[in-house]
């Protein structure tokens, strides 16, 4: 893999491809996202990425995401202004220049945010982020395991509505804040999470953003044959190779859930299995065989575009392979496996790692 | 009521005269250049094949690729502006976003953005104001814009911020040209605003289009109304079309699956429809072609407004064969299949010649070439075939494969373990199905469940908004029906927000004819 030093729109467009994959089927498309970061780059240098350790100890990191529904921000696009503004609350509410951006979620849209703050305000963007994945609620992050918390958090709406939060655990954190997001039109930008380069260095999934582009090119250059490359060169597992048969969706407390039937094709044939979702892709099992399960990566294919597919593309008769990619070791402890293994999301199974 | 249907294709205009459900006749003429020539002549071979006087037909129905390819050619384009109702949000992604420069700057595409627009819950994100719409035409039309097309934030769940501005311009400088994206695309702002900017850019020519045609009817002495057929299947009327190119953008594939279904009188199948160089799969449920869920790529532009989920791919009767390391297209001799085929006395290799060889049909004036490896050949069409059938299939039941098109000859008599079923005159499909073509009425919205609206209620209320276009429309309100009704729950939000899509449709109200 190699490592991403300068992004501009040609990088950006493997970035969000490859953001589409560790969204394991959900954090919204990064399309939005791409366009944003087009837009910037057009009349911006192209954003450096840098190494944390390139970083003082002392230095502090904002990273930076968009909340809410995917959904919204196809039809109410940001002001382009939120960015400034955050970043000088946090500074204020930090008392100190920021040094550099973070991807806080290198999955879905929130892969490509990050990019459009720091072309706006001129800033390096640190390559790594706090999932390795996408995620649904903002508690999930690795920081949580390193007891950081959320707070202060700061959020923007696209009307210059600015909000600040502290709060006593990162769970009310993720509560007030979804709340507000309603408030502010369904889609607001947040900066959370404001670390110094010291404690971001000891739980940060390095070089996700690296690895984001090194997918979206392989994505791109190996078209429907990319799942096959990519168990290969991220240790990862062809899990299926399907028909969806049947999908079945409930809605509740805000999330989607869902489920979806697949019928074995290819050297699959004869086989049936099954995938649970609520925004991203959490469960496969074969029969009662657990394929794999969440933090692991369940991603889905295209399997005749290559393309990564989301779960709200999921429709029958479309026909994908999947593939398992094994999670970022720092969320297989006991700890982060209560914080986003199946058990959070209400599937009464356990983790196996993949 | 006898109507006249015709599809102008790329290389074949076809025309049919239906009798209620009753087929007069048909022909294929060559589509010509100037285009007008080649209905003319598929018309009046019609007429002459079905014994009917034109002043006998009461609806004349087009069906045609103009304006695609005038945007896909980037010819005859206006020059056009647009006004976005957004601000303060919206700045980040400025309109034209991702569109190929040659074509921005074949319509001198410009833009100005104004304070306004909607939250989804349908509350203001902004007052708009009069001066500055004022102040944004203005600005535009100095750049030379002649179209002005306008977009706002939400506008599938408030339109009225798009009216208030159509109106503030209509009052200040009445003889502006104005699309409305509310009008024409569902949810997706960019989406919904590359549809309304493509219309715009399409005025000038359609109403060149339309007076044309209007012409030819005058001139083949037809007095009965003529209509357009819309992506969806249903019908526009000529003087909406002026207004609403873009709304038969992409009839083709509906027309065919249509008259597909029409034809073989299955309302629920797969649509093969395999012409010289590609061949085109999708389904009909009762009738209709499944829609596309998202966005839509037309010429490089990305947009949303309905269209036919159809997966298109290389293969048709003209489609080359390399016999050496077996592979089937997507070359094509095209619509030179009758001098380039060898069972025509050509020398090339095509999928027509396979078919013949394998016997699956007989055509040509010469006799089958012997490939010896015709099997494997025929194995790899009947795969490609298979794998994009199984693809459109929305469900398990067995439900019949219906082939349409001059190729479609070439196809197996069973497809991924269903039927085949090739109707009569199924090369004539596109043609009947503008025919044939009916009313419809589509509503896109999001909307809150809470205690004082219960999921049922508010997809009633959307349906009851459709119809009533519908009947804007000239649909009969007695035959109007639900066609398709969808709700999905939006992620990442608390509260139950559904987006509810329903579409109706309805037979045409005609004033009878005496």
């Amino acid at each position: 893999m190699k490592k991403i030093t300068l992004v501009d729109k040609g990088k950006l467009e493997a970035i969000a491809i490859g953001g589409a994959v560790l969204g394991s089927g959900g954090g919204g498309d990064p399309y939005v996202g791409r366009l944003m970061t087009n837009q910037c780059l057009k009349n911006a240098e192209p954003v450096k990425v840098i190494e944390v350790d390139e970083l003082d100890d002392d230095s502090l990191i904002l990273p930076i995401a968009m909340m809410g529904a995917p959904t919204v921000m196809m039809e109410k696009f940001p002001s382009g202004n939120e960015f400034t503004q955050l970043v000088s609350m946090m500074e204020r509410l930090m008392q100190k220049k920021v040094s550099a951006i973070l991807c806080i979620e290198a999955g879905g849209l929130n892969s490509t945010i990050p990019f459009v703050a720091a072309a706006k305000l001129g800033l390096p963007i640190v390559d790594g982020d706090a999932m390795g994945r996408a995620f649904p609620e903002l508690q999930m992050v690795s920081f949580t395991l390193g007891g950081i918390t959320a707070t202060p958090m700061a959020m923007i709406d696209d009307k210059g509505n600015g909000a600040t939060f502290d709060t006593i655990s990162n769970q009310w954190t993720e509560k007030l804040a979804r709340a507000l997001t309603i408030q502010m039109g369904g889609s607001a930008m947040v900066s959370l999470y404001p670390v110094t380069a010291a404690e971001c260095k000891k739980y940060l999934i390095k070089n996700s953003l690296s690895l984001i582009h090194y997918i979206g090119c392989i994505v791109k250059e190996h078209s429907f044959n990319a799942y096959l490359v990519l168990a290969k060169e991220l240790n990862g597992k062809h899990l299926f190779q399907a028909r969806v048969r049947d999908v079945e969706r409930t809605a509740g407390e805000g999330f989607t859930r869902g489920v979806v039937k697949l019928e074995g094709i290819g050297d699959f044939v004869g086989r049936n299995a099954k995938l649970d979702f609520q925004n991203e892709f959490l469960i496969a099992k074969e029969g009662e065989k657990v394929l794999a399960t969440t933090p692991d990566l369940i991603c889905l294919f295209d399997a005749n575009t290559g393309e990564p597919v989301t779960t709200e593309a999921m429709k029958y008769g479309l026909a994908v392979n999947i593939l398992g990619l094994p999670c970022d070791p720092i969320w297989r402890s006991k700890e982060a496996i209560d914080l986003v293994g199946p058990k959070y999301f209400k599937y009464n199974i356990d983790y196996k790692p993949l | 009521m006898i109507r006249i249907g015709v599809d102008v294709g790329g290389t074949n205009t076809d025309a049919v005269v239906m009798q209620a459900e009753k087929f007069l006749g048909g022909s294929k003429r060559p589509t010509t250049p100037d285009i007008l020539s080649g209905v003319e002549n598929a018309i009046k071979a019609t007429l002459k094949q079905a014994t009917i006087e034109s002043f006998q037909a009461e609806a004349l129905i087009i069906g045609t690729t103009h304006f695609v390819n005038a945007i896909v050619q980037r010819k005859n384009l206006a020059k056009t502006g647009l006004i976005r109702i957004c601000l303060p949000s919206g700045g980040s992604i400025l309109p034209f976003a991702d569109w190929p420069k040659e074509l921005v700057d074949s319509m001198n595409g410009n833009f100005q953005l104004v304070k306004g627009g909607f939250e989804m819950d349908g509350s203001e994100i902004a007052k708009l104001e009069e001066k500055e719409i004022i102040d944004a035409l203005e600005k535009l039309k100095v750049l030379g814009c002649d179209q002005i097309a306008i977009s706002s934030v939400f506008a599938t769940v408030r339109g009225d911020m798009e009216q208030q501005a159509y109106d503030i311009i209509k009052k200040y400088s009445p003889d502006t040209n104005i699309s409305l994206g509310k009008n024409i695309g569902g949810m997706g702002l960019l989406e919904r605003e590359n549809a309304a900017l493509i219309n715009a850019t399409l005025k000038p020519l359609a109403k060149e289009v339309v007076d044309s045609f209007e012409d030819l009817r005058k001139k083949l002495n037809f007095n009965c109304p003529m209509f357009f057929t819309r992506n969806d299947g249903t019908l526009i009327q000529a003087s909406e079309v002026i207004d609403l190119p873009v709304l038969t953008f992409a009839c083709g594939p509906t027309n065919s699956m249509r008259g597909a279904a029409f034809l073989s009188k299955e309302k629920n199948a797969l649509v093969v429809d395999v012409g010289g160089t590609t061949t085109d799969v999708g389904e009909v449920k009762d009738g209709f072609p499944r829609q596309a869920g998202t966005s839509v790529t037309v010429a490089d532009v990305r947009t949303n407004f309905s269209m036919p989920d159809v997966i298109s791919f290389g293969l048709g009767g003209g489609s080359i064969i390399n016999k050496e390391s077996p592979s089937v297209g997507p070359q094509s001799v095209g619509h030179e299949l009758t001098d380039k085929a060898m069972v025509f006395g050509g020398s090339i290799l095509t999928a027509t010649d396979i078919a013949v060889s394998y016997g699956r049909c007989k055509i040509g004036t010469k006799c089958a070439p012997n490939v010896i490896n015709k099997d494997e050949i025929i194995n790899i069409i009947d795969q490609m075939v298979e794998d994009r059938v199984a693809r459109a299939r929305t469900s398990s039941q067995k439900i019949p494969v219906i082939a349409v098109g001059g190729g479609s000859v070439m196809l197996a008599e069973e497809i991924d373990g269903l039927e085949v079923i090739k109707p009569p005159h199924n090369d004539l499909a596109n043609a009947v199905g503008a025919a044939i073509a009916q009313v419809s009425g589509q509503v896109s919205k999001i909307v809150l469940i809470e205690n004082k609206i219960d999921r049922a209620t508010a997809i009633n209320q959307v349906t009851e908004e459709a119809k009533k276009l519908a009947i804007e429309r000239n649909a009969d309100p007695k035959t109007i029906k639900v066609l398709a009704v969808s709700d999905m729950p939006l992620s990442y939000l608390p509260g139950n927000n559904l987006l509810i899509n329903v579409t109706v449709v309805g037979d045409l109200k005609m004033e009878s004819k005496s």
